[in-house]
């Protein structure tokens, strides 16, 4: 059976399903088997959460850092009480199930937490609710499955990819990726990519038909997965296999090789990534630098702000791993598709044209220098550190977000603790008006980068996520081509660097153009990185310019894409 | 049974951090542990209670201990209160 989805991430696999499904905590169903039994489930429960738990807390403190893996040892305490767990075992004498023991004592902690007047202490009914999610669904056997531990040759199956699914996840042991949901620039697609592996998206009714164990095929180049396949579609996959391999393979010399096209003019390639771990698959890529860093991973997935020292940390580590190489660190991007709970932001009707991004930033100065003050402090050794602002649409938005970087300067000269003072501050061109003011922008700005995702987005003024109007989507429409051609201009008359980090920056058929106007800097996924600058050194000057000629005399999306394509395969 | 007074003074109280340090101390011994703070009766070896009942710093509290083992244990409980129980 063949499943359609959206191709996210090159490359075929070929694997046995392993489903991650929804946890359901629901017990009622659980019959009560007697004191002994249902006392020694819940200790086995109890061994089960701390051993699972402390695993979860080596990583993190690998990964993230010591602070963090203090809550995860701090539930495993919490949970060792024996206090509590003498509680737990009263109700199982009452005739209860070990699930509705662990909810009931649980549950009355957490709201004794949630009572108490210690604002501290309040937080630890976070902490309770967590215990006590986690500790019902290793009871009910619905704990899904322990990434860090899947059989190699598994192809992952879940609703979604979650930054939190890939702490620990070993990468050579999973064949692909295939999710019921996200498209092209989701979370999943850009966590996939990362991980180098292929992955296919948004396939409809997936969960329902794929089961654990069922052999799978996924084509994340084609956006094609084949369900339970035969003998000859196997073949004919390891053959395809073989080839991107190859192929990729063949890219290896380009890792050593400067960036430059055939005339030896030279160009920045960079990477973009998403958390501080993905920097050293980054390095590895033979990228030159990090495009874009997206700092919105460290806010999410957690229940309070990140403090100053929580992000210094995250960035100065990737300063660090890219010491003599630039870093480009875009500020909280939030709104629109990408919400956080605690910040409370409330609903809007238009998200994406709302409180989001710098606007939100700029009203929230006091969560905002936080982040500021954090970036400068993380530049102050390597100094190779640079902040964007994301979703600027006018001169006052880079003016007030300078303000603020100027006063987190003064304060931190003051306190007497070092920070980069010659840090450069560049907007994100990611919409029409910004796109349109440019030559404004350019004076108020150290860089630009372009960001083609949204300004093909907003340009085009169509939801990228709505499928029955995806297809105005394309940053070959004649409009976006003009738009980031006036961009990359009004840099180079400013003298100004300029940069694209969108996922157009990997595109072959764009290369040429952004070549001939001038573009200084390519910032692509790491997996793209090899094959980027392969494709770079294939043009002249001459050649390119001849090409964006031809091509942007031509008035339709669909006339470009012809004409790139032939011209690029030639 | 064997008690006495003491003072805590580290700053952020019985806050997660001590408190794990001091369940940890006392489950070594097999006396049981008991704190009294204010109206508050508190299992000294239960973390949850112990965190629960919020003591902060300068608070007066009585540790009371019974059973086997009552002197060691009292010692280690006042030894450790005193000391800032790693938070200093």
């Amino acid at each position: 059976m063949i499943l359609k989805g959206i191709a996210a991430s090159d490359g075929v696999g070929l694997g046995r399903a392993v489903c991650v499904r929804e946890e359901s905590l629901d017990y009622s169903q659980v019959p009560y088997s007697g004191k002994e039994t249902e006392k020694a489930r819940l200790l086995a429960g109890i061994e089960e959460f701390g051993a699972r738990t402390s695993a979860m807390a080596d990583r993190i403190r690998e990964e993230v850092g010591q602070k963090e893996s203090e809550i995860l040892t701090g539930q495993i305490a919490m949970l060792a009480d024996p206090f509590m767990r003498s509680q737990m075992q009263e109700a199982i004498d009452a005739g209860v199930c070990a699930e509705a023991a662990a909810d009931s004592v649980c549950t009355m902690y957490a709201d004794m937490f949630a009572g108490v007047e210690d604002e501290m202490m309040r937080q630890r009914a976070a902490d309770i609710k967590d215990i006590r999610a986690r500790l019902l669904s290793i009871l009910l056997g619905t704990a899904g499955v322990d990434l860090s531990a899947l059989p190699a040759g598994s192809v992952l199956v879940a609703r979604e990819l979650t930054p939190s699914m890939t702490v620990g996840l070993k990468k050579e042991n999973v064949a692909a990726i295939l999710t019921a949901t996200g498209g092209k620039t989701s979370h999943s697609a850009i966590l996939a990519r990362a991980l180098q592996l292929p992955a296919v998206l948004s396939v409809p009714k997936m969960l329902e038909l794929v089961k654990d164990g069922d052999g799978l095929i996924v084509d994340g180049s084609e956006g094609v997965a084949v369900l339970n396949p035969d003998e000859r579609t196997r073949s004919e996959y390891l053959i395809k296999q073989k080839e991107f391999q190859e192929k990729t393979a063949a890219l290896e010399i380009y890792r050593d090789q400067p960036t430059v096209d055939a005339d030896g003019t030279r160009y920045s390639l960079y990477a973009n990534i998403g958390s501080a771990a993905e920097a050293e698959t980054a390095a590895q890529s033979g990228a030159e630098g990090i495009g874009l860093f997206r700092t919105e991973f460290l806010f999410m997935d957690r229940t309070s702000l990140p403090d100053e020292t929580v992000q210094f940390e995250a960035y100065h580590a990737v300063s660090k791993i890219m010491a003599g190489k630039e870093v480009i660190i875009r500020t909280l991007d939030v709104g629109g598709d990408k919400a956080i709970e605690y910040l409370g932001m409330e609903k809007e009707e238009n998200p994406f044209l709302g409180h989001r991004a710098i606007r939100y930033c700029l009203d929230r100065p006091e969560l905002y220098k936080v982040q500021l003050r954090a970036l400068l402090r993380a530049g102050a050794e390597e100094k190779n550190i640079r902040i964007m602002l994301p979703l600027v649409t006018c001169v006052e938005e880079v003016r007030a977000a300078r303000d603020l970087l100027e006063q987190c300067k003064k304060e931190l000269a003051e306190a007497g603790i070092p920070y980069d003072a010659d840090i450069a501050l560049g907007a994100m061109i990611e919409t029409p008006a910004a796109a349109l003011i440019a030559d404004l922008l350019a004076k108020e700005c150290d860089f630009f980068s372009i960001g083609t995702n949204d300004l093909t987005q907003y340009t085009m003024a169509v939801d990228r996520g709505n499928a029955k109007v995806e297809k105005l989507y394309s940053p070959l429409q004649p409009a976006v081509l003009r738009s980031i051609g006036n961009v990359i201009v009004a840099a180079k008359e400013a003298g100004i660097p300029v940069g694209m980090c969108g996922e157009a920056a990997a595109d072959p058929r764009l290369l040429p153009l952004l070549m001939a106007w001038g573009l200084d800097e390519f910032s692509v996924s790491p997996s793209a990185v090899l094959a980027t600058r392969a494709n770079i050194r294939r043009w002249t000057g001459t050649d390119a310019a001849l090409v964006t000629d031809e091509a942007m005399g031509l008035s339709t999306a669909t006339g470009v894409e012809g004409y790139l394509r032939a011209s690029v395969n030639k | 049974m064997v008690s006495k007074q003491v003072k805590v003074i580290n700053p952020q109280g019985l806050h997660m951090r001590p408190a794990q340090l001091f369940v940890a101390e006392m489950a070594k011994y097999k006396s049981d542990v008991t704190i009294l703070f204010g109206e508050k009766t508190i299992n000294g070896k239960s973390i949850m209670n112990l965190m629960a009942s919020c003591i902060k710093m300068d608070s007066e509290i009585e540790i009371r201990c019974e059973g086997e083992q009552e002197t060691e244990a009292l010692e280690a409980a006042v030894k450790l209160v005193e000391s800032g129980l790693g938070d200093l």
